[in-house]
């Protein structure tokens, strides 16, 4: 391959690493707007606190990692639980504008309580995953990448079969199609609310110890939760397969204007690249590729 | 949203629209906000140093601070709370005007009566680019589309170096009029207060022309509002802008009185707490950007002394101070939102009906 093309496509094969986790993180996020219409700000704490109570678990109680991630998915249950029955329920009907500020409220309480018990620093997951680099055409890969990508790819398969397939999962889908409708078919609206921040804060979690195992933590993961907005615009706000496409295709956007536009900017373009996307998919598209379009009649 | 008991003071009978429209209803609240007026010209500056003894933090500061963001809140008020539009953004937008008062002050030498509206034209400007998407977005797209703005500002503030200087800051000067230097606390505070009154009373008064009904009608039902005639664009547009204005204003204040203007005062953060200021305060009450301004500007402040007398039992607490105020911030947010969701100013009014009727109020 010529120089040219195997920088292009290492560039591609890490986006789409990267992408794959916020697949995952969308598809939480993606959860709760069509369940319950809330547009959850405090995603990317949920990925924190998910990344450092697995750290806790491994690191301070000495538990293998198994366990640990099993404790961490209780943990973020509990978690999800809680927020939805503590600040969610007493806001049903209030406005839009209430719900976002409550969401970013405890996005601050969240971020903090991590500062409070582990600091600021970068913490560096004890080696999970093997990080020996495998080359592929000249494409060097490191096998974290793979596992990571693996990984987001079956629980991504996993959440479609539970939708497709389980009981819940079908009450869920029909909650967020017409709640009125669901109520009256017997399902209780407000126990799959209660689960959709739930599973949204389990697959969270998931993606933070993912992406913990390749770069390490520290506080400023819980940026990546921004990062998920573009995603889920790209692919629709209320579309699961436009979050898991979106989340791809904004990693791999992410990296190819960061590696070839960084040395015009003076760094950091990937960052920002993502909401530049975002502010022109909003102009042109604003429902995204697979959104719902909303047609207002009077 | 919960009714507000409002009652109004016995004897008033309007017979006119004119009437009724009155910002002053009685002769005794044009004293009450005359003796306000005296206090804050003559009575704060004056016994701000002694008050700063007693509470341990420089009064007149936290008034100038108050003062700059009541500009900017008020700017979101109008915005979000009389337009219905959510800004993520304003934070970012306040920066905009501090860089632009800031440069054209120091690099390229404009006197600061220049420099000032500038910065409030220049943010604006830059409000109403990103306001373009208010046409076709509304609530939690809208929201999505400020926070982008929010970050991508952010980064052109820190990474255009030939201009912003990067993040080593930009070096403003106090302003002067006409040779006379505004380099103390209190001769700033004067400039502030005058501009803070004025945008009070600017927004107050927008509200009460057409301008400001139609863009409370585009909030409460924007589809009746058009169909009435309201041009949808105009006036969300027009929100943004004159929101925009009033944050770049604030932030060319900002600018000028703390004397460095870098990307770390116009973060994400910033953003969320003037929407906290808005909310706590009330949305859509004039007096709820005021409120919630001084209570978001002082609860810092205030969470200092438990924090010193905590601190002779547990010596590290100053060390995770700046997370307790965050922890403590984000759960008074909270908590405000599910048990105070109308804010303070709808609290004001139910104290004031109270009193208006003491003691009979039934």
């Amino acid at each position: 391959m010529s120089p040219g093309l195997l920088y292009f496509s290492q560039l591609v094969v890490t986006g789409l690493v990267i992408g794959s986790v916020y697949a995952l993180v969308a598809l939480g996020f993606v959860l709760i707007y069509k369940a319950t219409s809330v547009l959850n700000f405090a995603q990317g704490e949920f990925v924190l606190m998910g990344a450092y109570i697995c750290l806790w678990v491994i690191v301070d109680l000495q538990i293998p990692f198994v366990w640990a991630f099993l404790i961490t998915m209780v943990f973020s249950v509990i978690l999800g639980l809680l927020v939805e029955r503590l600040m969610l329920r007493p806001l049903i009907g209030e406005p839009i504008i209430t719900v976002i500020m409550v969401t970013i409220g405890l996005a601050t309480v969240l971020k903090s309580i991590v500062t409070l018990f582990w600091g600021t620093q970068i913490k560096v997951f004890p080696q999970i995953f093997p990080q020996e680099p495998l080359r592929f055409q000249g494409i060097v890969v490191s096998e974290v990448y793979l596992w990571t990508f693996g990984s987001a790819l079956f629980f991504m398969a996993v959440f479609a079969a539970f939708f497709k397939y389980s009981r819940v999962g079908i009450a869920m889908r029909a909650t967020a199609d017409d709640q009125q409708v669901a109520q009256s078919m017997g399902i209780s609206v407000k126990r799959i609310f209660a689960i959709s921040w739930c599973i949204s804060a389990a697959v969270s979690a998931v993606g933070g110890i993912l992406i913990g195992n390749i770069n390490g933590i520290n506080i400023t993961l819980a940026d990546f939760g921004l990062k998920v907005f573009p995603a889920v615009i790209l692919g629709g706000l209320d579309s699961i397969v436009g979050a898991i496409i979106g989340g791809l295709a904004i990693g791999i956007l992410e990296n190819l204007m960061g590696g070839y536009l960084d040395i015009y900017f003076g760094g950091g373009v990937k960052e920002v690249a993502p909401f530049v996307v975002l502010v022109v998919i909003l102009m042109i598209k604003p429902y995204g590729l697979f959104g719902t379009v909303e047609i207002e009649r009077v | 949203m919960r009714k507000v008991a409002h009652s109004m003071p016995t004897g008033l009978f309007h017979s006119t629209y004119q009437d009724d429209e009155k910002i002053f209803q009685t002769v005794w609240l044009k004293c009450w906000m005359g003796g306000l007026l005296l206090f804050l010209f003559v009575g704060l500056p004056f016994m701000a140093p002694s008050l700063s003894g007693i509470f341990g933090f420089s009064v007149q500061h936290m008034a100038n601070m108050i003062g700059i963001f009541i500009i900017g809140a008020h700017g979101l008020n109008l915005l979000t709370g009389y337009t219905g539009q959510i800004s993520l953004g304003h934070g970012a937008f306040m920066g905009v005007g501090a860089y632009t008062s800031g440069i054209l002050f120091m690099k390229a030498g404009w006197p600061f009566w220049l420099s000032l509206p500038a910065a409030g034209l220049v943010t604006a400007g830059v409000g109403m680019i990103f306001g373009v998407p208010s046409l076709r977005l509304r609530g939690l797209y809208l929201a999505i589309a400020t926070m982008a703005a929010q970050f991508i500002i952010d980064y052109a503030m820190r990474n255009w170096t030939s201009l912003t200087g990067g993040s080593g800051g930009l070096n403003v000067d106090r302003p002067s009029f006409f040779g006379f230097t505004l380099d103390t606390d209190v001769h700033y505070y004067y400039l502030i207060l005058i501009l803070a009154i004025v945008s009070t009373v600017f927004l107050k008064n927008l509200l009460r022309t057409k301008t400001g009904r139609a863009m409370v009608a585009v909030r409460d039902r924007y589809l009746s509002a058009e169909i009435m005639g309201v041009n949808l664009f105009k006036y969300r547009l027009l929100a943004f802008g004159i929101s925009s204005f009033y944050v770049g204003v604030a932030g060319g204040l900002f600018a000028h009185y703390n004397l460095v203007v870098s990307d770390e005062h116009f973060t994400m953060w910033l953003s969320i707490q003037y929407l906290a200021m808005v909310i706590i305060g009330g949305l859509g009450h004039v007096l709820g950007g005021i409120f919630g301004t001084i209570f978001m500007v002082l609860l810092p402040e205030v969470l200092r002394i438990p924090a010193e007398i905590l601190g002779n039992i547990y010596p590290n607490i100053f060390a995770i101070f700046g997370t307790l105020r965050e922890l403590v911030f984000g759960l008074v947010i909270i908590l405000f939102l599910i048990f105070e969701p109308d804010g303070l100013a709808a609290r004001w009014q139910t104290i004031r009906s109270y009193w208006r009727l003491w003691p009979f109020s039934y």
